[in-house]
């Protein structure tokens, strides 16, 4: 861990829920008991008004910012973002981030204890969807004692939970960024997932999910599978900016082997990826974002969809973004006005394709302090200026 | 607020309208109208700065190019709609007044006047391109691309069937000396015009 810098939260440590009312999925199963861990930064205030929730991605976890202990090289995912004096801030802002079921960071998933069978839950552990998430989230919401967050947070897949609450919570959100999202998969996006899919599936260490049973990991898959989704994280630009065609060598070996820097960049990320995932939270991950849409209930009509919600939104896309591009953000806006449903829609310069919202940028800063400033001062969480 | 235009504008907007402001800057005016008036709706800008501005205000901005029309609100979708010191700038300023009074009957527009006695001067005698107050710009790095008078402006009204309802001019630097007396085309230097659908 290098030196904890002021504006970090510093030293944090995960905490679990245990949940035994069970819990009705989409799918048509029920969860019957599960654990939810999850980290807080800042503290609660006596109205219990100032919560945030901050929802994750497709890899992400409960840890999205300050360090777990001394040896820790990096911090939590969204470090740029949650803090004393940044964006979101945690001297002003109770922050609550968990790890959603079916994901395999300590939340109950794939790899947890089936009560029923004395098996891991493995393949059978029930396919989730964004709004089986929210759900779980009111229930840990209701455990901490918050009856309606600040603000619902959240990039990407964690966007798309924003949305949600604003939809089946309504009354609990005061505030909701959509940041980097889209209101539905495309075709294309659900081609590279079921690449994804593809890959971890046909490994023969796959073993049809029991892999586990097997003392087998599906490494080869779990690494194509992230080096295709990694090249849909970066943009063009910037993989140009950061490799362009160099070489590891000083010439061509015509072999196989790794040559080019973007490939051993891809193969690295593949590997370190493949030893610290599971399998199955990848492919059922994936899976809610493919399945997630909520104009389809409406006929396709997303206006109509975003009715219920109550809140004010902030929605950002970034220029250089080909997985979740700023005309799919401009969808939801324009949804969002013919809704007549508050919303400013900011679309930020960068580099740095999907990724970019995880990252610090001047003018991303700028937005998302000022959205959180007016959060605040709208729950009169500080003076106004 | 300190520019006289926007505290006109201010009053001409009626209580609860739901408005559309097309280059809103820092949200100043929908912010006012909000808390005064109880006024509803959302702002276009293009202008980093002015943008975090308004998401600081709790204003409702959405990052667009008034250029690239305004597809995204249904015909009728606004009460009014407010322009100010855009016009000049606009690609085609024909077109984003056609989208205007699609989206609402009514509009309020302000730009400055090219026509204006000192703009004269500098042209008419000294033979450079004009700058002032309100067109502080060089000739070469003016976002100001399509400089009209104030006749111009009622002769495209005219011709698009827009009716001028209310039309008040800035003369020089009196902020707040508005009138609509005596040769504006010359002596205009800012004209705020309220437009209806004929």
């Amino acid at each position: 861990m290098p030196e904890i810098a002021r504006d970090s939260v510093g030293l944090v440590t995960p905490q679990t829920a245990h949940f035994d009312d069970p819990l009705d999925l989409a799918c048509g199963m029920t969860l019957p008991a599960y654990d939810l861990v999850y980290e807080t930064y800042g503290t609660l205030n006596a109205e219990r008004s100032n919560a945030v929730l901050i929802c994750h991605a497709l890899s992400g976890h409960h840890h999205a910012a300050g360090y777990h202990d001394a040896e820790e090289r990096k911090p939590g995912w969204w470090d740029a973002h949650i803090g004393p004096g940044k964006s979101i801030d945690t001297e002003r802002f109770f922050v609550v981030s968990l790890n959603n079921l079916g994901g395999c960071h300590g939340s109950t998933g794939p790899a947890s204890l089936n009560p029923e069978t004395g098996r891991l839950w493995g393949p059978e552990f029930p396919m989730m969807t964004v709004g089986d998430w929210v759900h779980s989230q009111a229930r840990l919401a209701d455990r901490l004692g918050i009856e309606r967050f600040a603000a619902v947070i959240g990039g990407s897949l964690g966007g798309m939970q924003a949305l949600q609450w604003s939809l089946s919570y309504p009354e609990r959100v005061a505030s909701a960024a959509v940041i980097a999202a889209t209101p539905r998969l495309s075709a294309q996006n659900i081609a590279f997932n079921e690449v994804a899919r593809q890959a971890i599936r046909s490994d023969p260490e796959f073993h049809d999910g029991w892999y586990a049973e097997h003392s087998a990991i599906p490494r080869r898959g779990l690494k194509l599978a992230r080096m295709v989704g990694h090249i849909t994280y970066l943009s063009a630009d910037a993989m140009g900016h950061k490799f362009g065609r160099d070489l590891r060598s000083d010439e061509f070996n015509f072999g196989y082997g790794v040559e080019f820097q973007v490939e051993s960049y891809l193969r690295y990320q593949g590997d370190t990826f493949s030893t610290s995932f599971d399998a199955n939270t990848y492919l059922l991950m994936t899976k809610a974002l493919d399945y997630f849409d909520p104009a389809s209930l409406h006929d396709g009509d997303l206006a109509q969809a975003l009715a219920p919600a109550r809140c004010p939104f902030l929605v950002a896309s970034f220029t250089t973004d080909w997985r979740f591009p700023p005309s799919r953000s401009r969808e939801l806006v324009d949804a969002l006005i013919r809704a007549g449903k508050p919303v400013s829609y900011a679309n930020i310069d960068s580099r740095h394709g999907h990724d970019a919202f995880l990252m610090p940028e001047p003018r991303y800063q700028a937005v998302f302090a000022a959205f959180m400033s007016r959060v605040a001062r709208d729950l009169g969480l500080e003076d106004s200026p | 607020m300190n520019r006289a235009d926007l505290k006109l504008i201010h009053e001409w907007v009626p209580q609860g309208a739901h408005i559309l402001d097309l280059a809103c800057g820092d949200g100043t005016l929908l912010d006012a109208l909000a808390r005064d008036k109880g006024v509803t709706g959302y702002g276009l800008e293009i202008d980093s700065e002015g943008i975090t501005a308004c998401v600081a205000k709790g204003v409702n901005v959405i990052e667009q190019n008034i250029d690239d029309g305004l597809a995204n609100f249904d015909d009728q979708a606004c009460d009014l709609v407010v322009m100010t010191q855009a016009l000049q700038a606009l690609r085609r300023p024909d077109r984003a007044l056609d989208e205007m009074f699609r989206v609402a009957d009514e509009a309020i527009i302000t730009f400055p006047n090219f026509a204006y006695w000192r703009h004269r001067v500098h042209l008419g005698i000294r033979g450079y391109m004009p700058v002032s107050k309100s067109l502080p710009h060089a000739w070469y790095d003016t976002p100001n691309i399509h400089l009209s008078t104030f006749n111009d402006f009622e002769q495209l009204c005219r011709d698009k069937g827009l009716i001028i309802v209310d039309r008040a001019v800035g003369i020089g630097d009196h902020e707040g000396h508005w009138t609509s007396r005596l040769w504006p085309n010359l002596f205009g230097e800012i004209a705020i015009f309220r437009v209806t659908r004929g």
